[in-house]
């Protein structure tokens, strides 16, 4: 602090760059609290969000039910806290279940090479060739309303991302002197990973999972919306707006919840980006 | 004849993006063929019976017309010959007969295919006019109000998804202001909702993208030279400025052909424009696997298309890409 004052053209004790932008807080708030609901909301609600209570249809808003009941006498806060919860928990498991496989035959891939990495490369540009929503509709259609097509799907067009950007930095890594520095050292490919590889791919893998984790989101919600994806009466958030959508006149707050918990949800995954993402 | 030579490189650059194109066509003939195979093996119920059933009527369906099917249709047979069979089938373009409207599937693609690419070449079109434009004036003055308003706006449509967007413009477009039908498919007018849900989406990035390029020619040193030697902001820009951005533009484009293609399915089936989207998640509610597997090829080679032709663009606006 007393150097900068002292002589304002040379600074030699630049102020710490923040560690977070107000736009990442932001994200992390908005993220979190939503993350708050979809995990403890349901038991907060305690709530049946099937059970139906056909007399209090569309009945609006009360301090007992804040979201009032849906347009068959549902509660609706309830369907909203499994619907977030159902999202949050299919786009985290899917996440996992690409970026774990994709990481680790990423870094086989380049440690190995040789026909190993022909191959899984193939398969990649075979996934790759579609867009990853024809890819996830293709599967829907096997057992339409099924969970598992989804998940599946999903993983399946997901993993190609981490699979190729671990394959190409961990190339270009494995071959950088301090790498063969470690190598010649006698160090093994665990340490050689943990120390020299992951510090270098985190910040891409994380990048990776916010992509995929707003990918997700979406391919849930938006298959629902049409019609092919997850079926009512689940509390799904794109099955609730197509459902709610003819009574946006009467009750705009019913189709309004489920709207904004995803815009709000894929807000805050857009702004948890690092400041030169987002611009 | 310095110049032959380098549209002969140019050519040469764009030859072997093409043979990759081809590849990754066959790639997704190989790929969807194979999953819609899977999925009539996997229907439930004797497939013998089902054909049959379609050709004489569900009551005239008795074992020995099932198995006159099973034994024509070679049903009986392992599936591997059975896949061997269904690839060479699609090798001749031979798609089979929609179950729903027994007509072949190569006409009814026929028909729907107009409608997809008008919509997507319109939104495309509609994309590129506001995006860049939009991009490269806030990209003159950064930090600006313009480059603060696009920021904001380009964050809020790039977190709301494309059917939302169709949703919120239908509501202010035809239901309040009723200026523009919501669904349709009748005059030119039912066009435009459904290519400006698509096209927004895609502005709200190329937007973003033409800002930074625009900010980065501002900050180098050949822009700068050509203020210095006597040209106007304007003659300097579309000398060049223009084409430097444009490079990350089109070369984003690529990317965004995800997008274009994953928003032509949803948006198609909201607005119930008549196209292959449309047809694709139609077929999927019905389980029409002939439909399936047309539609899904002619989405999947329409994606591979565009990027070939975003692939040439590019090499004909930046040089250094056409070796």
């Amino acid at each position: 602090m007393s150097t900068q004052s002292l002589s304002p053209d040379i600074v030699i004790d630049a102020p710490p760059a923040r560690r977070f932008g107000r736009a990442q807080l932001a994200g992390m708030v908005l993220l979190g609290a939503i993350g708050l609901f979809a995990l403890f909301g349901p038991w907060l609600v305690g709530i049946d969000p099937a059970r139906q209570q056909l007399e209090r249809f569309l009945e609006h808003p009360s301090l007992a039910h804040p979201l009032g009941f849906d347009q068959l006498g549902r509660d609706m806060l309830a369907r909203l806290a499994h619907g977030a919860r159902l999202s949050l928990a299919l786009a985290a498991v899917s996440v996992l279940s690409a970026a774990i496989p994709g990481t680790l035959l990423g870094l086989l891939a380049a440690w190995r090479g040789g026909w190993l990495e022909r191959v899984l490369a193939a398969f990649a540009d075979a996934v790759l060739a579609l867009p990853g929503l024809l890819l996830v509709l293709l599967l829907t259609a096997f057992t339409p309303g099924g969970f598992w097509p989804l998940y599946v799907g999903i993983s399946l067009a997901l993993w190609v991302e981490y699979f190729r950007v671990v394959r190409a930095a961990s190339r270009i890594l494995l071959a950088s002197p301090h790498v063969e520095a470690a190598r010649l050292l006698g160090f093994g490919p665990t340490h050689i990973v943990r120390r020299h590889l992951l510090p270098e791919l985190l910040p891409r893998l994380f990048t990776l999972m916010r992509f995929g984790f707003a990918g997700a989101v979406l391919a849930m919600s938006a298959l629902g919306f049409v019609g092919v994806g997850l079926q009512p009466p689940t509390p799904e958030l794109g099955v609730m707006m197509i459902e709610l959508l003819p009574y946006y006149g009467e009750a705009p707050w019913l189709i309004g919840a489920p709207v904004l918990t995803l815009f709000l949800t894929l807000l805050g995954l857009l702004l948890l980006a690092p400041e030169r993402e987002v611009a | 004849m310095e110049l032959r030579l380098s549209s002969a490189l140019a050519w040469r650059g764009v030859g072997s993006a093409l043979a990759q194109r081809l590849l990754q066509a066959a790639l997704v003939a190989l790929l969807v063929g194979t999953l819609c195979f899977f999925m009539t093996r996997m229907l439930p119920g004797d497939m013998a019976y089902r054909i049959a059933a379609g050709r004489y009527g569900y009551d005239m369906v008795t074992t020995a017309a099932a198995d006159a099917v099973r034994l024509e249709l070679g049903l009986d047979r392992p599936w591997l010959a059975a896949l061997a069979e269904w690839w060479g089938r699609l090798l001749q373009f031979d798609l089979g007969v929609s179950q729903v409207t027994a007509q072949p599937v190569t006409l009814e693609i026929a028909r729907q295919l107009g409608p997809t690419v008008n919509l997507s070449l319109l939104a495309m079109l509609f994309s590129l006019l506001v995006g860049p434009l939009l991009g490269v004036l806030a990209g003159l003055n950064p930090g600006g109000l313009l480059d603060r308003l696009t920021l904001g706006v380009s964050v809020v449509l790039r977190a709301l998804p494309s059917f939302l967007l169709g949703l919120v413009l239908v509501l202010v477009f035809s239901v309040k202001l009723g200026v523009l039908p919501a669904a349709g498919h009748d005059d030119h007018g039912s066009m435009v909702l459904p290519a400006l849900t698509l096209a927004l989406g895609m502005a709200a990035v190329s937007c973003r993208v033409a800002r930074d390029a625009m900010v980065q020619v501002r900050g180098s040193a050949y822009f700068a030279f050509a203020l210095t030697k006597g040209l106007s902001m304007r003659q300097a820009l579309l000398r060049h400025g223009l084409r430097n951005v444009a490079a990350p533009v089109v070369a984003y484009l690529g990317v965004q052909l995800v997008y274009l293609v994953e928003g032509v399915v949803l948006v198609e089936t909201i607005f119930a424009w008549p196209g292959i989207g449309h047809a694709l998640v139609h077929a999927i509610f019905s389980r029409d696997v002939p439909m399936i597997q047309g539609t899904a090829l002619v989405l999947g080679l329409m994606f591979v298309l565009f990027n070939a032709l975003v692939d040439t663009a590019c090499a004909f606006i930046d040089p250094r890409r056409r070796v």
